[in-house]
């Protein structure tokens, strides 16, 4: 039988009927794998339950006053440690050569990327609420009502959004999964140079600075403070702004980033 | 608009250099196919085979030189020539965690078609690739041959007017190949246009209608299998015809050699 494409609907209605299809993908695989789901949720939860539990004592004298400081943390430090799985699965697709299968269709500009992104941020969703819940168990709760806590998840996914496309490029421009993995390590150090598990003020004060200049310190302080209705403040001017910090750093990463992807995906060569 | 006189695959003067290359991946390369042809492009690695696929596939932009692919400019109308066009690249490009099933209605909604006209052409396409009893298995689970045969249905969802192998058969065994052999075949009698590359002189020998050699980017001899047996002259060859293999050699050994041509 002779099939022909369907008539070509709009640019934007293909755009984002192909995106769907490509977001639906990466979901189809989270549904052939639910042991890898698990897995990916559970590490953020792990890290949730060992600083919030095993360690908010040490750190900050009472695990109760810590969970209220860390929790925001834990979910920030999420958005940058879930980004692992995309990275992996858009390099996976670049070295495999499903990227070229879809760079020879013809498929409305940006698709591919915009499909990411969706399945993405939906996954990145999910991480936020099996955090959260974790952070429930140990007794955190938002204390600001719902509007400021739902701005706070907003800005979280605002804080991936930045990165994925981070992510995106990293992945496209890799060369291999495993050039990717390595890179995945970097995740730590760049947690541990924030606010997101430690007070700054118990740093150096350079290191402090520093850390409070992070985007992910921005993000879980902006958070922590609407979480709590108590503004910001630190010891430097991005972290006594940090709100509109966490607005403008991803949105720099992703005037930045997201114009180097496209280029990467448009010039994917092996 | 296509010029309707333009053969399906009319490339003229094709330069391409990688970065960090010696020397020029394509230099140079003429190519024509007609409709309805199936045309070998025969070299060995690092000829340029897959670099000219990429180039008439949209996915590599040339350093010089026209490209015409079923009738529209390659670097003007991308969209069209891709519309027009399947690829079989030189590794099977299938989601291997998702089932057969699932990977050609994933391509069938991309090219269009409506969730329930994509899952029946996914079924007539693992009909025909003879996948059927697989189809709910996922690609990682599939042998070379199946993951060949599922990327030539990939890369059939909507009819393609050219269609593109690169090196279809590579590491599969005997059975698999002849397999794929009648599938390309079956779908250049029914009018498509197929530009194969391979290695394997027996594939464009039992393949091709035209045979175009390239060597380190350049081509050194064109025209049909008959014609370029007569390349190698008479004399050597009193107990059996010569094979493609022996011009192929042939051309490669011949000093001075540099472009052969029956046309």
């Amino acid at each position: 039988m002779t099939t022909t494409a369907a008539p070509p609907a709009p640019v934007r209605t293909r755009l984002w009927r192909e995106a769907a299809v490509l977001a639906g993908r990466t979901l189809r695989h989270w549904r052939a794998r639910p042991a890898a789901l698990a897995v990916h949720l559970l590490f953020p939860v792990l890290v949730m339950l060992m600083m919030g539990g095993l360690l908010g004592g040490a750190i900050a004298g009472s695990a109760a006053d810590y969970i209220v400081f860390v929790v925001p943390g834990v979910l920030a430090f999420t958005m940058l440690s879930g980004l692992e799985t995309t990275m992996t699965a858009v390099a996976t697709d670049a070295a495999r050569t499903v990227t070229d299968r879809f760079r020879s269709l013809p498929l409305a500009p940006g698709s591919v990327l915009l499909g990411r992104v969706l399945a993405d941020l939906l996954t990145s969703a999910v991480e936020l609420a099996a955090v959260s819940l974790a952070g429930l168990a140990l007794g955190w709760h938002w204390e600001n009502g719902v509007l400021p806590a739902l701005l706070a998840y907003a800005l979280l996914l605002w804080l991936r959004f930045g990165v994925l496309w981070a992510g995106v490029w990293a992945g496209l421009t890799a060369g291999s999964p495993e050039t990717v993995t390595a890179v995945q390590i970097l995740v730590w150090p760049v947690a541990f140079c924030s606010t997101v598990f430690i007070d700054p003020t118990t740093m150096p004060a350079w290191l402090g600075a520093a850390a409070e200049a992070n985007p992910l310190s921005a993000t879980a302080s902006a958070a922590r403070a609407l979480f709590s209705g108590t503004p910001a403040d630190g010891a430097t001017l991005l972290a006594d702004h940090a709100v509109i910090f966490a607005v403008a750093a991803p949105l720099l990463l992703t005037l930045v980033f997201a114009p180097l992807s496209i280029r990467a995906y448009r010039h994917l060569d092996r | 608009m296509p010029a309707p006189t333009r053969p399906p695959i009319h490339a003229v003067g094709v330069r391409k250099h990688h970065r960090r290359a010696d020397r020029p991946a394509l230099d140079g390369v003429d190519l024509t196919v007609a409709a309805g042809r199936v045309c070998a492009l025969l070299g060995g690695n690092g000829a340029g085979k897959t670099t000219m696929v990429r180039i008439l596939t949209t996915l590599t932009r040339p350093d010089a030189g026209t490209v015409h692919v079923a009738g529209y400019d390659t670097a003007r109308d991308g969209t069209r020539v891709r519309a027009a066009i399947g690829l079989v690249g030189q590794y099977a490009a299938l989601d291997e965690v998702l089932g057969a099933c699932e990977n050609l209605e994933m391509f069938a909604r991309l090219a269009g078609l409506d969730r329930r006209r994509a899952r029946a052409r996914a079924d007539e396409l693992l009909a025909t690739a003879g996948l059927t009893d697989t189809g709910r298995r996922p690609v990682s689970a599939f042998s070379g041959g199946m993951r060949r045969r599922l990327d030539l249905a990939a890369s059939l969802i909507t009819t393609p007017r050219v269609l593109f192998v690169d090196e279809p058969t590579t590491g599969l065994d005997p059975e698999a190949r002849r397999d794929l052999w009648a599938a390309i075949r079956a779908l250049a009698d029914a009018g498509t246009t197929v530009l194969l590359t391979t290695q394997y002189l027996d594939e464009a020998d039992a393949l091709a209608d035209d045979v175009v050699i390239l060597r380190q980017g350049a081509v050194i001899a064109q025209g049909t299998p008959a014609d370029l047996r007569r390349l190698v002259g008479e004399p050597r060859w009193e107990l059996r015809e010569p094979t493609l293999e022996d011009v192929y050699l042939h051309l490669h050994t011949t000093p001075g050699d540099d472009k052969a041509t029956t046309r």
